[in-house]
């Protein structure tokens, strides 16, 4: 990720210090809030699934992981709470033309989502202060408005991000001025935020699912496979499992979204400098004098992709004057990296779900669980690379066509040196909630503590026998 | 009441809510800090994490409830704050930054080193926050803040008496609130002993507390008439203040006897409500001592407001919200006053707050066998 902006930093033209320190301090805000939040969408519904596995069996393992994870849950949403805070400060701190033209056009989305934000703040405290407090059915229904709160934050978030990509419900007059305000309009009339809502929240199940896969796989490879380890890892992976072809899918429907509607968009990231008919898919090279240079093409594809016709037109850089376009190799360096990430994602689902369908049980080769050692981080990186395309290859601008980013941007002085305390702060954040996440991993399973309960369900004995524990079936219905 | 003055009303109830909730939040650690080192304050510490463990985060969303209704419905006002005041606000997000993870940090590590390290930045930011929020109050308060794009002074705008009155009565109140919340939960779970150090602790801050409003209020005329150093303010807050907010001030004022009276006599419940009345008369006083001004002697409300239809969408939103919210919050708050969440639980793995909530004991006993 760190290597990612840094490409961003040295790529950007530097015009004023302040608007290059502002970009980049809110890139490090966004890029750090953007991973937790997958957590705050998947692992209440991963949590709930293994709790809902215990009220239906009565196998405490689940419950076990349940209740585990859920101490996780909690870390990483009081990290996304206060990092989510900071955002709405920032808004105002690094952009107040933005705020003051258009805060009354999309601020009712945020509303909600505060309100959306309440309600998961109030149930996960009480999910997770339930723990045998409350009746276990109760309990587990406390978890829902979790998973749907968490959801509706990122619709309304995600409304006004599509909004800035397609901004609708207002009017602009001769005087300049932002007139006939309809603030419903953010929420129903931009239709760019439905392929970026579908790819987020699989983009959500994807790095939480991955990312607890890669601390399995991690104990996999060490010799860890308790039954409470196969089942975590089923569980977690399976998730991902099930995303990875969607957002294929996913991906595929915004490719073609954004070449109806944001051309330059997409000619920045396959880094198509002229408008062209039967146009090439690239992968990697770098843009030098405004051509593409050492990338691998494959004729027609693009054109392919994006209009379902290999003889299509698609628009090029050239269609909008240099100063309207995008930093294109940033662009096509993040577009690149996210479809290489994801289509090896797919393969290692593949991998697995091949497994289970065959001998119902995960795969035994120690090579799938070294690709799942690095497919969590590599997912991670996938999503900070998707979300460059879609927030660097809107640039210049805030509001596409409407408002330039370096007209939004703060008059303040000395917003450079805000950045560099962001940074050392984010990095304590960052460092602390990994120290954190890892002493709680580390404590010990029930089993295993001294004077510790029964094992009754045989949760640390290797148990390669009991292979009711989680069916793929089970799995597959969630 | 027009429909931007609903509005207003409705920012000020997000700013009241946080000051009550998210103060007594920030007294808490404010004590925290102040319970003296790992060995001793060590059941003081494991109390305060356990009186506040649940809420905690519910209590820091009306902080963005009101800074989104602030853009939303005064969209000028709203970045005219936030670029002029950039370096407070900055200071203060750091401060939530550190202060929330620290505190779940914490929560949730074991480890005496550890705990201590992470209740320390908690307890810290705890204190330093609501100061940089009470000064940034007071700029606004005294007219410092203009319209526009970072118009105001970046330094005189909040290095000056009236916002070094409102941090320090900042840190003041939420430290009284603490102390006031934590004795009644002691009190009301039994622990007596515990409870008879929160209230001598509730009763000096009151006293504390009153005394810094009553210089404050020295300093706020003396600011208005440019007699101390810092920019001129612009406000015509203090007239206000002293005008049509004086009963909100006078019930203030009877209302802080009145609690320390109650405290006296270890009526907790009572004396909650009325300290709880006072700090709410002191944010609606500042609210009526700048009406009908958004930024005193920079704008009004009715010429800051948005348009009409986005004020009337979001009065609609903020009753949506309430139906949703109230009844949540509500279940929340009944759970946590029937002590559901502290009762003793039996079972395996005892769950992440048996460590918090049991822990006066281990602590004691950690810091015996690891303290210095």
């Amino acid at each position: 990720m760190s290597a990612l902006l840094g490409a961003l930093a040295q790529f950007e033209p530097v015009e004023q210090p302040q608007l290059f320190a502002a970009r980049q301090l809110q890139a490090l805000s966004l890029g750090f809030h953007i991973i937790i939040v997958c957590f705050a969408i998947t692992f209440p519904a991963m949590t709930m699934f293994a709790e809902w596995r215990w009220l239906r069996t009565g196998d405490r393992l689940y419950r076990t992981i349940a209740h585990r994870w859920s101490r996780i849950m909690v870390v990483l949403f009081a990290v996304g709470a206060v990092s989510g805070t900071i955002l709405s400060f920032e808004f105002g701190i690094l952009w107040p033309e933005f705020m003051a033209t258009f805060g009354d056009v999309f601020g009712v989305s945020f509303a909600l989502e505060g309100y959306a934000f309440f309600i998961e703040a109030i149930f996960i405290a009480i999910y997770l202060y339930g723990w045998d407090r409350l009746p276990p059915k109760v309990h587990f229904l406390t978890g829902i408005p979790v998973v749907i709160g968490g959801t509706a934050s990122a619709y309304f978030v995600i409304a006004v991000n599509g909004w800035m990509n397609e901004p609708v419900g207002f009017t602009i007059d001769a005087n300049g001025e932002v007139t006939d305000i309809n603030t419903w309009a953010v929420l129903t009339g931009n239709s760019f935020m439905w392929h970026e809502l579908a790819h987020m929240l699989l983009a959500g199940v994807m790095v939480a699912g991955f990312l607890l896969g890669t601390v399995y796989a991690w104990c996999w490879l060490k010799g860890a496979r308790t039954r409470y380890h196969r089942t975590a890892a089923t569980i977690a992976l399976s998730f991902a499992t099930i995303a990875t072809p969607l957002q294929l899918i996913a991906g595929d429907a915004a490719g073609q979204y954004i070449a109806a509607n944001q051309p330059v968009k997409l000619a920045a990231a396959e880094a198509l400098e002229e408008t062209t008919a039967n146009a090439p898919f690239s992968l990697g090279g770098i843009v030098v004098d405004g051509e593409l240079e050492y990338a691998i093409e494959i004729p027609d594809l693009l054109s392919l992709l994006a209009f379902r016709n290999p003889n299509a037109t698609v628009q090029g850089l050239d269609s909008v004057p240099p100063e309207d376009q995008p930093p294109v190799n940033v662009v096509h360096l993040a577009f690149d990296t996210m479809v290489m990430i994801g289509t090896a994602l797919a393969g290692l689902a593949l991998w697995w779900g091949l497994a289970w369908w065959r001998r119902k049980q995960p795969p035994q080769s120690r090579w799938f669980w070294r690709f799942a050692v690095a497919a969590g981080p590599a997912s991670v990186v996938a999503l900070i690379a998707g979300w460059i395309v879609t927030e660097v290859g809107r640039q210049p601008w805030i509001v596409y066509e409407v408002m330039r980013t370096e007209d939004a941007v703060t008059a303040a002085d000395g917003i450079g040196v805000l950045y560099a305390v962001m940074v050392v702060v984010y990095a304590l954040l960052g460092t602390a909630t990994l120290f954190v996440l890892a002493r709680l991993a580390r404590r010990p399973l029930p089993g295993q503590s001294p004077g510790g309960e029964d094992d009754p369900a045989g949760l640390v004995a290797a148990s390669a026998s009991s292979p009711g524990a989680a069916s793929p079936s089970s799995v597959g219905a969630s | 009441m027009s429909v931007a003055e609903a509005c207003a009303v409705v920012l000020f109830t997000g700013i009241s809510a946080y000051a009550l909730f998210g103060g007594a939040d920030f007294g808490v650690g404010f004590w925290d800090l102040f319970a003296g080192d790992a060995r001793k304050g060590a059941e003081q510490r494991a109390f305060i994490e356990r009186a506040m463990g649940p809420v905690w985060e519910a209590n820091h969303v009306w902080l963005i409830f009101a800074l989104v209704i602030l853009w939303t419905c005064f969209p000028e006002v709203f970045p005219a704050v936030m670029s002029t005041l950039w370096i407070p606000l900055s200071f203060a997000i750091v401060g939530i930054m550190l202060r929330g993870s620290a505190y779940a940090f914490r929560k949730e590590i074991s480890g005496l080193e550890w705990k201590r390290r992470f209740g320390a930045v908690f307890a810290l930011s705890s204190v330093l926050t609501p100061f940089f929020f009470g000064a940034v109050a007071g700029a606004i308060a005294s007219g410092r803040v203009p319209l526009g794009n970072a118009a105001g002074d970046p330094w005189a705008s909040w290095i000056n008496p009236t916002s070094m009155v409102g941090g320090t009565l900042a840190v003041a109140v939420c430290a009284f609130m603490g102390a006031l919340f934590l004795a009644h939960d002691a009190d009301s779970f039994g622990t007596h002993h515990l409870a008879e150090q929160f209230r001598s602790r509730a009763l000096g801050t009151a006293v504390v507390t009153g005394l810094i409003a009553a210089l404050g209020a020295v300093v706020l005329v003396a600011d208005e008439d440019g007699w101390v150093f810092g920019s001129e303010p612009s406000g015509s807050f203090v007239d206000g203040l002293t005008g049509r907010a004086v009963p909100l001030l006078v019930l203030s004022a009877v209302a802080g006897v009145a609690t320390i009276v109650l405290v006296w006599r270890r009526r907790y419940s009572p004396a909650r409500l009325a300290g709880g009345a006072a700090v709410l008369a002191v944010i609606w006083g500042w609210a009526f001592g700048q009406y009908p001004d958004m930024l005193p002697g920079v704008v009004t409300i009715e010429d800051a407001a948005g348009v009409n239809s986005t004020l009337v969408g979001t009065l609609v939103s903020v009753g949506v919200g309430a139906v949703l919210l109230v009844p949540a919050l509500t279940w929340l708050y009944v759970l946590m006053q029937r002590g559901v969440f502290v009762a003793p639980v039996e079972g395996e793995d005892l769950s992440a707050v048996e460590q918090a909530m049991g822990g006066a004991a281990d602590r004691t006993d950690e810091a015996t066998s690891h303290d210095r």
